[in-house]
């Protein structure tokens, strides 16, 4: 957690909530700076008992790689999903899951989960109290390790890189 | 009817095709947790081609690149899953039918995900 009594809790988020703001309002007018800086001030210091310490990206390279191929994934994964539902009387394999996790911190383990459902056919159901595994319900799969070891490599690999090494 | 609007036009279709395409999986997936991979994935897509034609056509009509429609999409891909992982999660809770095709064993929650057993909170078992 991060430690409260500070005017500004965590900086990187107060800087991107302003930028949103801004961009949402379209405009650089100096009220709209004004009332934007008091929400980037006011909403960590409402919020920020939520928060974990911000973690370092170590590798930021990495990083936009594989923001790249989960873009590319999702697009895959739209046309996967909208041909298996098209063709519905085919008999779809559903499965579910139980994912062993390596990240630990919780930030990781919510950006793998979010991949996860909004990559090929899978979403994930539950994360076990203990954060050691996750519960993922796959539509048409075949051979669930393999599932798992491709989550693993694609996936999981790079964002213990990123974060956590 | 300039390229740029053309290509707005097929971007619109398409997108509508997918968010069509997700609704429908609605109603020809057979149980609660087959039904959520339609909106997550499909009606992204969709929504996200809608996003593309609008920023297209405004970007021709006011020259100027909207950042908008950008954010929406943000949005979007930051909630879907958030909400796709609630609803599952409530699903597991209230055991709901699976499909009788439905593989995998590790299905039921344990005692402390259910409620049984108090559990600490993450946070104050965490140093």
């Amino acid at each position: 957690m991060i430690r409260p009594r500070r005017w500004l809790p965590t900086p990187v988020l107060s800087l991107l909530l302003l930028a949103v703001w801004l961009l949402l309002a379209h405009s650089i007018a100096p009220g709209q700076i004004l009332l934007g800086g008091i929400l980037a001030v006011v909403i960590p210091l409402v919020t920020y008992r939520f928060w974990d310490a911000p973690l370092r990206i170590h590798r930021p390279w990495l990083l936009l790689r594989f923001l790249i191929r989960v873009i590319g994934d999702i697009i895959v994964a739209n046309f996967e999903v909208a041909y298996l539902i098209i063709n519905f009387r085919r008999s779809m394999r559903p499965h579910f899951i139980e994912y062993p996790l390596m990240l630990e911190e919780r930030f990781t383990i919510t950006l793998l989960a979010s991949t996860i459902t909004l990559t090929p056919g899978t979403v994930s159901a539950n994360l076990r109290m203990d954060g050691q595994s996750l519960l993922i319900h796959a539509l048409d799969v075949d051979d669930p390790d393999a599932l798992v070891a491709q989550i693993r490599q694609r996936y999981e690999q790079p964002l213990k890189e990123i974060y956590e090494c | 009817m300039t390229f740029i609007d053309t290509l707005a036009a097929i971007l619109l279709i398409v997108g509508g095709a997918f968010a069509f395409t997700g609704s429908l999986g609605m109603v020809v997936l057979r149980d609660f947790y087959m039904r959520l991979h339609g909106p997550t994935k499909v009606t992204t897509l969709g929504i996200g081609c809608m996003l593309i034609a609008s920023m297209l056509y405004f970007w021709r009509l006011d020259g100027v690149i909207s950042i908008q429609e950008m954010l929406i999409t943000l949005f979007l891909f930051i909630t879907a899953p958030v909400s796709a992982h609630l609803l599952a999660k409530t699903g597991l809770h209230m055991r709901l039918k699976r499909a009788d095709k439905t593989r995998g064993d590790p299905l039921e929650l344990r005692q402390e995900e259910v409620g049984d057993k108090p559990v600490p909170h993450p946070d104050h078992s965490r140093s």
